[in-house]
């Protein structure tokens, strides 16, 4: 589903603050999995996702999604396959539009926007149903303004806006950190449903080992740009408990 | 009576640039600086086609349509060469001087004894000819209300709501498939037509196009958009994209009243464009004042 092909990325290259983040990076994401990744700060983990994501691009080696080579393939057209979490729960979605027009940008993330109008009466009703879903109470306040929303609400539409359209892989970076621990539980509960109800691929950012032990199937340990620890599901709890110990 | 409906109609033309700047500055948050040189551009463009013979009208559309390449200058400088909006903006701003003294042959252009729309109109309509001010008024009115609701259905489109998602937040709208590079040259050029727009109107109005009819407009616009946002929040109005283009509309009416109040009670002329730039310093400041007071009462 999602590979990468010797990915190699440097900051600042050729200057005296020149810093390599990966030096042929391989990785494999088969369809279906929930991958967890953890690893200490400057490992190279949001770096890996704007890789994937395409808000920044390798130096060299190949990116495919579906054995399709996207690696030059700007940001905003990836997005066509690519849902996608900040940690920031302010930098999901327009403060200054309403619920519904942000809901209804999301719903064109993978079509051409035209002059059509950007909501009408069924997307209205469609857009109430998924709110509904989310449980927080949301479904009546379509026509309030994002920015009055809070960072949990925030965030847990922009879960839903990331999920709208179906994406083939789903990027979460530390998509709970910035909350308080109950909105982080919602959300996180919200998260689970979401991805099992669909099936979607997920990579996952976490410092959080409860989050790292309760979700996935996958655990990945970055550390200085290289894959540390890749285990399956089985390998997993044993791992976190060593790491974690240390 | 008449000083009032021609101070109106002052008002009503000047709001089409109002309008044109409210897209950049407000909906795309671009401090575009383009709008003095396409306000000039639209004022060349279309008082040459007028001494050449062109219908009026037609003359008007076309100018404010050549106009909005003005938008896609600057919006190529931004996107493609990555220079910040402030200065592409300039960039171009400086340019169109040029090419407006190229375009008119010199530095301005008289319209005298030419059809203008004005005297089209009330040729048209008999009845206007006793009271010319009307002319003004009533063609003012007509324009401001087919922009206000062409905007307000486009700004409801998806591709109207994809600019203002731009703007508001660029990264989500690249997340979210958004080609925001594209996004932001549609919004310069409708701001930049706009601007043709109004450089065509005012050049009617007054009779002559001139290449510093731009000069210092922009803070003009930005006066009667932060006027008309002060009615908004002052009757508790809704943000919403209708009534903050009505608003912007209303801001314009009212800065003219200002100005006519101010200009009746001896203020020099010269120094005027000082007094809107305390005024719009001061409106665009005050909210901003107030946030930070409270936060301190709040800490």
């Amino acid at each position: 589903m999602l590979k990468l092909q010797n990915i190699s990325k440097k900051f600042a290259s050729n200057s005296a603050d020149e810093k390599i983040i990966f030096e042929n990076l391989n990785l494999n994401i088969k369809k279906g999995e929930f991958v967890i990744i953890v690893g200490g700060n400057g490992a190279g983990k949001s770096t890996l996702m704007n890789l994937i994501s395409g808000s920044i691009l390798p130096d060299s080696g190949k990116v495919f999604i579906d054995e399709k080579d996207v690696t030059n393939l700007p940001e905003h057209k990836r997005a066509k396959f690519i849902g996608r979490v900040f940690q920031d729960p302010l930098k999901g979605s327009c403060p200054n539009l309403t619920v519904e027009e942000n809901l209804s940008l999301a719903m064109l993330r993978n079509k051409k926007r035209t002059l059509h109008f950007g909501i009408n009466k069924g997307d209205r009703e469609n857009l109430k149903h998924e709110l509904e879903k989310l449980n927080l109470g949301l479904e009546n306040r379509l026509d309030a303004k994002m920015g009055t929303l809070s960072g949990g609400q925030r965030q847990a539409i922009t879960l839903l806006m990331a999920t709208l359209v179906k994406p083939k892989i789903l990027l979460l970076d530390e998509h709970t950190a910035a909350l308080d621990p109950k909105s982080s539980e919602k959300v996180l509960n919200l998260t689970q449903k979401i991805i099992s109800d669909n099936s979607i691929t997920t990579l996952m950012i976490t410092h959080n080992l409860n989050h790292a032990t309760k979700l996935g199937n996958r655990l990945i340990v970055l550390e200085s740009g290289k894959i540390k620890h890749d285990v399956s599901e089985e390998g997993k709890r044993l791992l976190l408990k060593n790491i974690f110990r240390n | 009576m008449q000083i009032l409906i021609s101070t109106f109609s002052q008002g009503l033309i000047w709001s089409v640039l109002a309008l044109g700047v409210f897209i950049t500055f407000r909906i795309l948050n671009f401090a575009d600086m383009t709008a003095e040189g396409s306000l000039a551009l639209g004022g060349s463009i279309c008082a040459l086609l007028i001494t050449n013979g062109v219908n009026p009208l037609l003359s008007l559309i076309i100018s404010a349509l050549l106009t909005s390449l003005a938008g896609l200058i600057t919006g190529l400088l931004h996107t493609k060469l990555k220079i910040q909006p402030i200065l592409s903006g300039i960039l171009t701003m400086i340019a169109l001087y040029s090419i407006n003294i190229r375009i008119m042959g010199k530095a301005n252009l008289s319209l005298l004894g030419k059809n203008t729309i004005f005297s089209d109109f009330e040729n048209a309509l008999p009845i206007l000819k006793e009271n010319p001010t009307f002319s003004a008024f009533a063609i003012g009115i007509t324009i401001c209300l087919i922009l206000i609701l062409t905007l307000n259905i486009f700004f409801k489109t998806q591709i109207g709501l994809a600019i203002r998602a731009t703007g508001d937040n660029e990264q989500m709208m690249r997340a979210q498939g958004g080609n925001t590079n594209l996004k932001k040259i549609i919004a310069l050029m409708i701001s930049s037509l706009l601007c043709g727009l109004a450089g065509g109107l005012i050049a009617q109005s007054q009779g002559y196009s001139d290449v510093n009819m731009g000069t210092g407009t922009i803070a003009i616009a930005l006066a009667s958009i932060v006027i008309g946002e002060s009615f908004m929040t002052f009757f508790k109005m809704k943000n919403k994209i209708l009534s903050a283009l009505i608003c912007a509309v209303l801001g314009s009416i009212c800065y003219r009243i200002i100005i006519f109040i101010v200009l009746n009670f001896g203020m020099n002329p010269s120094d005027l464009k000082l007094f809107t730039a305390f005024v719009t310093a001061i409106l665009l400041g005050l909210p901003n004042i107030k946030k930070i007071k409270e936060a301190k009462k709040n800490a």
